[in-house]
């Protein structure tokens, strides 16, 4: 097991928190995605793919705490195929420092699930010594919402999920996040290192200007592979069929309330 | 084989340039169409703030005519604007084919706010080219430092194709100039913040054009220059175009470009440079035009079916295409030759003239796909009609485009052995 000790008034000083912040590279949000043929999954060849929503936003606030000075270091990581740099230089465009790319083969590409990602991001951690990650909630394409809570658990640190605002605690040696959960707001404070998950309203991503998509050519990004991570990639689930929704059948108009609850008991919904 | 023939002239300044034919990242035999990493970064961009920020503001800035600097303002934030500035004065130092590619995404939106935000591109030219270190320092590093504007000011009342009988006039005064004379037409005029301006240096109507104009760099708070009012034109409304005065503005000899009598040759070369991209503009017009028709065409139904299932409708659709396709490789030939540092001025011709007419083409077959709908301002295609038609006149009219590509051609001809 991994612990990482830091000196909690470090927070408040000069040397800011070091961020590590998830990006995963995914079908774009505008894309109508497709089941192929043999309904092993969605069509990805020749589709465009861009930075996970959510994950944008998780650079946004890392470069925003880079620019309030609560942040000194922030790295980007992607988990995913060679064009998953592209994901990173949008990273680096948009004011991340350095990239870190852990490169999957294609052939387990499609088998990876968020236990093995967090395992990675874990592993990375323990090299990188972050004292916050922050990842999207979860990715437009699986939905998961698995790997920040998984992550945190791996590392036995504080996970603060769906925040909607991270700022300094009450006496600076936590940070203050408030959540958005089904009841409404749930602020709460946690000791870093800790995992945090972005959720919509924490903040609206730049667009990354055209000098700094330059200059991200020439920021560092370090590759590395899940062997030298000596994390195993093996499946633990078998996905049998992947399927479009059914088609929404048209409903029918009545005519009285009458009607409508004549239709209700005839469907055995009403007595 | 035209290419080997025709003379091929350096244009000052243009060394850098060659660097970017030199990398093509898809080499098939010598040749490739892919665009590099860069490219695609500055692509993706473009067609973001397009998005973003042109589409959903592009009807009301038409119907108002409004200047939009909300816009200006914020393509200037993301670097989008004076893509070609040189690196020593803090600009990107992009390509004509980097201008392309912009140029295309914003037009898509509206050709109108693309002429706005690239309209220094053609003010700022002649100086790129002929303005020495200080011109370049003190007028373009303004451009870079905050949003302003420049402008071409050489069409006249009564010359616009004819630009060697302007006639306005520069009469030397001591150690100064002083311009007299009346502009029309120009782009950025109520906006820029200085102008380019071409007058005769020389009155001797028998001086040879080449010898009897001299272009100046003139702020625009100088006295006597007086921008009139906003022109209420058929399309491109959102861009600010208006006739200038000259009375009595006095110019110091440092606002020369070039030396006295060379400014017909600066105001023709500044056209190799921006010939290819307003060719670009005019591809976004038929980009749109294509996508707006085969949106409506798959969802407007006649006769039980969606319309572009019928092969009438679906070939206007086809011709759309074909003329996209070949528009934008002619403005993608012409960009890699101005890039490559050769003169590309007969490349430049065919793309702009190509390209201006497949717009106006594409425009107005969108507006039939789209039948009644698409005469009425409800739906959007009957602007691109509009905005379409001004690529077959400014920057060279169609005419004197065949009137180029006919003489290159022929003086390529005419030193061939036969």
């Amino acid at each position: 097991k991994y612990i990482h000790i830091i000196n909690k008034a470090d927070m408040a000083a000069s040397k800011g928190l070091k961020i590590l912040v998830g990006c995963k590279r995914v079908i774009d949000y505008a894309v109508k995605v497709r089941v192929k043929p043999d309904r092993s999954g969605v069509v990805t060849e020749g589709v465009k793919h861009s930075m996970n929503p959510f994950d944008e936003i998780a650079v946004e606030e890392a470069v925003r705490m880079k620019e309030k000075k609560l942040a000194g270091e922030a790295v980007a990581i992607s988990v995913g195929p060679p064009q998953s740099q592209e994901t990173l230089r949008t990273a680096l465009a948009m004011g991340i420092d350095r990239a870190i790319h852990v490169e999957i083969p294609l052939a387990q590409l499609e088998k990876l699930q968020p236990i093995h990602v967090s395992k990675l991001l874990a592993k990375v951690c323990e090299s990188e010594k972050p004292d916050l990650v922050i990842l999207g909630k979860q990715a437009i394409d699986d939905d998961c919402n698995q790997t920040g809570q998984m992550l945190a658990a791996l590392l036995d640190w504080p996970q603060a999920t769906f925040a909607s605002k991270i700022e300094p605690s009450q006496d600076s040696k936590q940070l203050r996040v408030t959540r958005e959960v089904d009841g409404g707001l749930e602020t709460i404070d946690v000791s870093v290192p800790a995992v945090v998950t972005s959720d919509l309203r924490l903040n609206e991503p730049r667009y990354a200007t055209l000098p700094n998509i330059m200059k991200a050519k020439k920021k560092p990004l370090a590759k590395m592979s899940p062997d030298q991570l000596g994390v195993d990639l093996q499946p633990r689930q078998e996905v049998i069929s992947v399927e479009d929704p059914p088609v929404r059948k048209a409903g029918a108009k009545v005519e009285s309330v009458e009607d409508l609850v004549g239709k209700l008991r005839e469907k055995g919904l009403v007595k | 084989m035209l290419n080997g023939v025709l003379k091929s002239v350096q244009l000052v300044g243009s060394a850098s340039r060659a660097r970017l034919c030199s990398a093509p990242t898809e080499l098939v035999g010598g040749i490739s169409f892919k665009l590099s990493e860069e490219q695609q970064s500055l692509q993706e961009l473009a067609r973001k703030f397009t998005a973003d920020e042109i589409l959903p503001v592009a009807a009301q800035y038409d119907v108002s005519g409004e200047y939009p600097w909300p816009v200006i303002r914020k393509a200037h934030s993301l670097g989008l604007m004076n893509l070609s500035l040189p690196k020593w004065l803090g600009g990107l130092e992009l390509g004509v084919f980097d201008e392309c590619l912009a140029t295309e995404e914003f037009s898509f939106g509206c050709s109108g706010i693309q002429t706005a935000i690239l309209g220094n591109g053609l003010g700022a030219s002649p100086l790129l080219m002929f303005g020495t270190k200080e011109q370049q320092k003190e007028y373009l590093g303004r451009l870079i430092d905050e949003p302003l504007m420049c402008a071409y000011a050489v069409t006249e009342p009564g010359a616009g194709s004819d630009v060697a009988g302007i006639k306005t006039t520069a009469v030397r005064k001591g150690d100064d100039w002083v311009i007299n004379g009346q502009k029309m037409w120009i782009t950025n005029g109520g906006v820029a913040n200085w102008y380019f301006v071409l007058a005769r240096s020389d009155p001797d109507p028998k001086t040879p054009a080449g010898k009897a104009f001299t272009g100046f760099v003139v702020d625009r708070d100088t006295p006597g220059v007086n921008p009139g009012r906003k022109e209420d034109n058929l399309g491109q409304r959102a861009s600010d175009t208006r006739g200038i005065t000259f009375e009595d503005v006095v110019v110091p000899a440092k606002n020369v470009l070039g030396t006295p009598g060379m400014g017909f040759k600066i105001a023709m070369g500044a056209f190799d440079k921006t010939r290819a991209p307003v060719g670009a503009g005019a591809v976004g017009i038929a980009k749109r035009a294509l996508h707006e028709a085969t949106q409506y065409a798959m969802q407007r139904k006649t006769m039980g079916v969606p319309i572009a299932q019928h092969q009438a409708v679906a070939f206007l659709l086809a011709d759309m295409a074909i003329g996209l396709e070949t528009a934008r490789l002619a403005v993608w030939r012409a960009a890699y030759e101005a890039d490559c540092g050769r003169r590309n001025t007969y490349y430049a011709s065919v793309a702009k003239a190509f390209a201006s007419d497949v717009a106006n083409k594409s425009a107005s077959d969108a507006v039939q796909v789209f039948g009644g709908n698409g005469y009425n301002k409800e739906y959007p295609v009957e602007k691109l009609m509009r905005d379409a038609k001004i690529f077959q006149i400014y920057e060279g009219t169609s005419q004197i485009q065949r009137l180029i590509i006919s003489r290159e051609l022929l003086a390529a001809a005419m030193s061939v052995k036969s």
